[in-house]
């Protein structure tokens, strides 16, 4: 590997000393600070600031408004237009989970189900959400199209069991999406 | 033989150097090689490392040449003219004629001269549009689908697959989810017609009740009217099915193969020993497949022996120590105290009073040490448990203690379940009072009743389950089951083979050399010397002159043959039938 010597630049002596730099960093931010308190901070408006400075007062104030569409929150399973959950628990979304958050128990769809043909659902879907790290793997590797992740960021709780998401909770936040592609109808 | 050699082997053609040998010279992928004379094609090519993809090509059974996968290039020398020499190479070999169509390579045998090419433009052409046509059918229901992650047809779509289908006719409908047995189901739209179960049930189970019905896209896999495939060689079909239209009931949505963790080791429900790999997740077995052994099981394994696997997991397992108290209940307790109040309550008894009764499901290691827990005693009443049924002519022997041959080598007694008639009738008539019982119930299993075993002043017994004996017992240690733990077998044929450990034992089990080596040593109150198991088995190999020099890792995988017993599996005599007959590679 080829070594380039740098040469050092010649500073003259108000750089040197450098207290003109203070001064102008020092009044850079009164101006900042001038314009905060007058409420007039660039972009205040539409970062909908509290009135000081931009920051939004969290939690009076909430950014869900500004969540663009890719945002990555909890992970949750979805239903469709048929009401027909669409995860066939082929667990490739335990299996990619980087932090091994998901814990899926398969079971057998009974053959009096109208979704028999499918023959296959989760009996019990786990995420914990200590362990999930918002990655979207899980979307990503879904053949299903059955697991999302929303844009619920606020995932709290008292104790470790509060953190673990199971099958009900799941498709609470899910909720049902349209427009997805119907593999398990008659036709194929 | 001239004494010039180098005279000689100028005249000599690489051809009848082969011939000399019975083999031939075939060129694969642009290597010349040699084999044996009636080799099949994709077998010479598995064993130079060009894998041919295959689906309906089993080694064990008769290839019919079905599903054209497995289609290469081969070349001949051209036939020379009247009168005209075979041009050769500067290593005698003769130029190779390429034929410009493909032939099947299960079902072809090498020759002369010939030529394969495994890949090139031809081959792989023809193994996309194999593969387009078997997946035209095909549900693509992957993610429902057990065989996912171990399915050939996934795996050869990847290797040799279009990727996008250009079908957009509607598909063939089949039946699906069929119930055609009592372990066994079946999707005939995941079938690809390979007729591998046909095969096997006709030629290796002889209960020939599948076949093909209708023709062309519409050829379905059925039952025999009438009939099921209630075969206890049945889900074997399920093992050799290269895609998903068999499977195991008993398996069936538990769990994908990739999360499985495959453990070699052998089956203890027979003498047989049956070569196994048990797949574990975390510290549940999923299930337990044959794992191949040409001197045991060939590929196969009987079901019931496959699925008796439930109970390791299941409610009558004990999981800790247990005492009776006072007022005759079991109470838990721990090891070290369990063990001491036992040996205590051995010491108490004169040696002639105690009876050691082990089990034939024992391996080596523990029988090792049973004799010298019964030496410690003093006493000669050591016995094994005999456990006979009946052999069903392929891989189920009649005696179904898996190590009696050992037991027969370790004790260095030709019959070691000789005594249990006199100790059972010595404790009937109070002669013998105590009694130390080692992985048995002697309710069930060896003849004891239970007024027999009322009168008894004690009762020591190490177990995996909660039974009648277990409940009439002073003291109830737990131990280990056949997959929780190490050690070797002898099988009825004299081969010595591992037992290895899949998952941890449950509770606070042990091992049961730890229980017998921690009993002995309460009784003597040395302290051990035994830390391994291998220390074990060298003690063994020191003593025992049929495992002189062996140890646990020189065992192998395969096993090690250290005596003739003249044992013959029937199954294996069958196969070796075929294979003389020429209709089986093996």
């Amino acid at each position: 590997m080829a070594v380039v010597k740098l040469q050092r630049p010649q500073l003259k002596l108000g750089e040197k000393i450098y207290f003109g730099a203070l001064v102008k960093g020092f009044i850079l931010t009164l101006g900042h600070a001038i314009r905060s308190l007058r409420g007039k901070s660039v972009g205040a408006k539409d970062l909908e600031s509290s009135g000081l400075g931009v920051t939004m007062q969290f939690p009076e104030q909430r950014w869900d408004s500004h969540l663009p569409d890719y945002y990555r929150g909890a992970p949750a399973l979805v239903t469709d237009e048929q009401g027909r959950e669409r995860c066939v628990s082929c667990q490739l979304c335990e299996f990619i989970c980087p932090p091994k958050a998901i814990r899926i128990t398969p079971g057998e769809i009974p053959s009096d189900d109208p979704w028999a043909k499918v023959e296959k659902r989760p009996k019990e879907f786990e995420i914990d959400m200590i362990r999930c790290i918002y990655c979207g793997m899980c979307e990503e590797v879904c053949p299903e199209q059955a697991i999302y992740l929303r844009k619920d960021y606020l995932i709290t709780g008292l104790k470790r069991a509060d953190m673990l998401h199971d099958k009900k909770k799941l498709y609470e936040i899910g909720g049902v999406r349209t427009g997805l592609v119907n593999k398990w109808n008659e036709l194929k | 033989m001239s004494d010039t050699p180098s005279a000689t082997a100028e005249l000599k053609l690489p051809k009848d150097l082969a011939a000399e040998k019975g083999m031939v010279n075939v060129q694969i992928d642009g290597v010349w090689r040699q084999f044996t004379k009636g080799t099949r094609i994709i077998e010479a090519c598995r064993s130079v490392g060009s894998i041919v993809p295959h689906y309906c090509y089993h080694p064990k059974l008769t290839a019919p040449g079905n599903c054209r996968m497995c289609l290469v290039q081969t070349g001949m020398p051209p036939r020379p003219a009247p009168g005209q020499e075979p041009q050769r190479d500067e290593n005698g070999y003769e130029p190779i004629g390429w034929m410009p169509r493909p032939v099947i390579a299960c079902a072809n045998t090498v020759a002369e001269n010939m030529g394969i090419r495994t890949s090139g433009e031809l081959v792989e052409k023809c193994r996309e549009g194999v593969m387009e046509f078997l997946l035209i059918n095909h549900p693509l229901d992957c993610p429902i689908c057990d065989q996912a992650g171990e399915c050939r047809l996934q795996e050869h779509s990847v290797g040799h697959g279009r990727g996008v289908s250009r079908f957009i006719d509607m598909k063939v409908k089949k039946p699906k989810n069929v119930d055609i047995g009592p372990r066994i189901r079946l999707d005939d739209e995941r079938c690809i017609m390979c007729s591998r179960c046909i095969r096997f049930m006709d030629e290796v189970a002889g209960d020939p009740v599948l076949g093909f019905t209708q023709r062309g896209t519409h050829t379905t896999l059925t039952v025999h009217p009438g009939r099921l495939l209630d075969s206890n060689y049945s889900l074997n079909t399920a093992d050799i099915c290269p895609v998903g239209a068999l499977t195991s009931n008993d398996f069936r949505f538990q769990m994908r193969v990739w999360f499985l963790k495959e453990t070699p080791s052998i089956d203890v429900n027979c003498g047989t020993g049956t070569n196994i790999t048990i797949w574990t997740r975390g510290n549940k077995i999923h299930r337990i497949t044959p794992r191949q052994n040409d001197e045991v099981n060939s590929c196969w394994m009987p079901d019931s022996h496959r699925l008796n696997f439930h109970y390791i997991d299941g409610e009558n397992r004990l999981s800790q120590p247990l005492a009776k108290n006072a007022s005759g209940l079991h109470e838990p307790t721990t090891w070290s105290a369990a063990l001491a109040s036992a040996a205590s309550a051995i010491k108490s008894f004169a040696p002639d009073q105690i009876a050691v009764i082990a089990s034939g499901r024992m391996t080596n290691e523990e029988l090792f040490l049973t004799r010298a827990l019964a030496k410690n005693i003093g006493t000669q009443h050591l016995t094994i448990v005999p456990r006979t049924g009946e052999a069903d002519h392929l891989l189920i022997a009649a005696d179904r203690n898996p190590n009696t041959t050992g037991a027969k080598l370790v004790w260095e007694n030709s019959a070691p379940s000789s005594k249990l008639d006199s100790i059972r009738s010595a404790v009937g008539s109070g002669d013998i009072k105590a009694l130390i019982v080692l992985g048995e119930d002697l309710v069930t299993d060896a003849g004891f009743s239970s007024e027999d075993l009322s009168k008894l002043g004690l009762l020591v017994q190490l177990h995996t389950l909660a039974n009648p004996t277990a409940s009439r017992a002073h003291f109830v240690l737990p131990t280990a089951a056949f997959a929780e733990k190490r050690g070797s077998m002898v099988n009825l044929s004299g081969r010595l083979q591992r037992l290895n450990r899949a998952v941890e034992p449950t509770g606070q089990c042990r091992d049961d050399w730890e229980a017998i080596r921690d009993l002995i040593c309460a009784i003597t109150g040395d302290k051990h010397e035994i830390h391994h198991i291998e220390d074990v088995f060298k003690s063994i190999a020191e003593n025992i002159p049929a495992f002189q020099n062996l140890t646990l890792s020189k065992i192998g995988h395969q096993g090690t043959q250290i005596t003739e017993t003249g044992h013959k599996i029937t199954l294996l005599e069958n196969e070796r039938a075929r294979k003389a007959a020429g209709l089986v590679n093996g």
